[in-house]
């Protein structure tokens, strides 16, 4: 049986009444530890490693922003940034209901400026999504070229121009012109 | 300014941390309650996935927001990374930062160490308002409080998290609230605890039923030194499992109006049934740990607490007479003056295990008397 949380074994089985539902949970001696429930010296050790575990892998993506597989999650449990949240969303918010007494929609404090970004953050955020548009149009402009579309090639040419254009003295790169 | 810290020798002008203060509403029964919040950076990676230069860059941008939030009127700074480990261990004990942020691992992923960049923040000289940066979070905001007091705590950390926030752009999204390390925390990000002592609920063996049932209200119960740790002396942490789906206001709401006020009354109940109806017993319990304490040579931790315990409970309940040196203060303040680093800092030298057990039997025996 497998942690409700992570890859590992559960360790902890714990069976709570609530509202007349009986309700089951499987944690590992981790999550086990974080829910404050006590591990006793006679289940087994923690930081065995799962049998079995290497042939149900799954091939998954990674988290655009800090690399994280979904695996490697449910490996030690911990996630690697916020797009993480994101990115998993589908997966984690089954999990996260298990975790949360059947709870996955966030109530209560939200942060003043509700997550939006600062004037600072905002400037490096832009720069940073001009440059990553500006390198897929490049790798697409040279994909256009060696497949001798020129039509296209051109028109990637001109949307190159276009985006270094009013970014003088900033557009670092843009060679395409 | 960190030198203002907890390094000074132990002597009669022995700064008392908040939580042992024995102050506020029921402080009979809860030594203190806690609030902690976890907070992250939006723009950087969490622990589990931060290289150094970005534990670097987290640590560097909380403390400069730390620094000018007013949060407090005096405040220390301590860079961990930097720190001797003795003054780790006494912030350790001294509940100002937790074991994991002492060692720099970040559990589970298995990285960082004890150079990793990391500090922790804390308020003068009551030791009440801790932030821990770098630890499984970008930021732990911890608020204690003497007794039975979390509406206070929460205020006060829910003012230092505006404060905080209003130069740091947190990871935050409107499905899943403020978003943790691990997703256990994530939500409201908000643990709030009441550290309880209930000597008497052992004595008559209810203590299992209290266990159980706050295991039903979906509570957890840990131990003096939190996760994973035994209810040495009696004292055990009661806290709110969950963090996503319910709000502040609801989880207050039921610790405060609803689960402690009942945790306390069974306690009191039990205490006023072992005065009442086992007397002999309740005082034979009391002056063994009152024998022990004044006379023994060799102490480990463990028993000294539960010595203490029960000595608690006899200053609480008049089998004890009201002197200076057992009122329920001094006993506290010993709770903490027994632990390894302290009292090494005490004798101002490394001791190993044996003489520390009987630095502690001294210590006990000079200051337990009638
Ligand atoms: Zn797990
Ligand atoms: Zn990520």
């Amino acid at each position: 049986m497998k942690c409700d949380l992570c890859e590992r074994d559960a360790t902890v089985r714990e069976v709570t009444v609530r509202n007349g539902v009986r309700v089951e949970r499987h944690l590992c001696e981790r999550h086990a530890a974080e829910a404050g429930i006590k591990v006793t010296a006679s289940q087994p050790a923690p930081g065995v490693p799962t049998p079995g575990g290497a042939g149900t892998q799954v091939r998954s993506s990674a988290c655009p922003t800090c690399r994280t597989t979904f695996a490697e999650f449910k490996q030690h449990g911990l996630l690697g940034c916020a797009a993480c949240y994101q990115f998993f969303e589908k997966q984690l918010a089954p999990l996260l209901e298990r975790a949360h007494d059947g709870l996955s929609q966030h109530r209560g404090k939200a942060p003043a400026r509700g997550g939006r970004p600062t004037p600072a953050d905002s400037a490096v955020a832009e720069v940073e999504a001009r440059s990553d548009l500006l390198k897929r149009l490049k790798s697409e402009l040279e994909r256009a070229v060696k497949a001798e579309q020129y039509e296209r090639a051109a028109q990637v040419r001109d949307e190159i121009r276009r985006l270094c254009e009013g970014t003088e003295g900033q557009g670092e790169g843009c060679t395409g012109r | 300014m960190a030198s203002e810290g907890p390094g000074r020798p132990p002597n009669q002008g022995e700064p008392v941390p908040e939580w042992l203060k024995a102050e506020g509403e029921a402080c009979d029964v809860v030594l203190s309650t806690r609030v902690r919040l976890a907070r992250n950076l939006r723009e950087v990676p969490f622990a589990a996935k931060a290289n150094k230069d970005q534990r670097r860059l987290s640590l560097d941008l909380c403390r400069d927001q730390l620094l000018i939030a007013g949060i407090s009127p005096r405040i220390a700074w301590q860079e961990l990374h930097e720190a001797a480990g003795v003054q780790r261990a006494l912030l350790v004990e001294r509940h100002v930062i937790s074991k994991q942020l002492s060692k720099g691992r970040v559990g589970g992923a298995g990285v960082g160490g004890v150079d990793d960049p990391r500090g922790v923040a804390y308020s003068l000289p009551d030791e009440r308002v801790a932030i821990m940066v770098n630890e499984e979070d970008h930021l732990r905001i911890q608020v204690i409080r003497s007794g039975l007091s979390l509406s206070q705590a929460w205020q006060q950390a829910n003012d230092i998290d505006d404060r905080m926030e209003a130069g740091l752009a947190y990871a935050y999204s409107e499905r899943f609230g403020y978003l943790t390390c691990c997703p256990t925390n994530v939500g409201t990000g908000l643990r709030m605890s009441a550290m309880l002592h209930l000597p008497a609920l052992r004595l008559t063996g209810d203590i299992e039923k209290v266990k159980r049932a706050a295991g039903d209200m979906n509570l957890a119960v840990r131990g003096f030194y939190g996760e994973g740790s035994d209810a040495v002396g009696d004292l055990f942490q009661i806290s709110n499992q969950t963090t996503l789906g319910r709000s502040e206001a609801a989880i207050l709401e039921s610790l405060e109006a609803q689960i402690l006020p009942r945790v306390i009354e069974y306690e009191r109940l039990a205490r006023r049934d072992l005065v009442a109806k086992r007397r002999t017993m309740l005082e034979d319990h009391v002056w063994r740990a009152f024998g022990v304490l004044s006379n023994a040579r060799f102490m480990t931790t463990e028993e000294a607490m539960q010595s203490l315990s029960l000595l608690r409970l006899g200053a609480l309940l008049g089998v004890l007479p009201a002197t200076p040196a057992l009122d329920l203060r001094a006993i506290n303040l010993l709770l903490l003056l027994i632990q390894p680093a302290h009292l090494q800092r005490a004798v101002g030298q490394e001791l190993d295990q044996e003489q520390r057990r009987m630095a502690r039997a001294t210590l006990l025996r000079d200051r337990v008397r009638c």
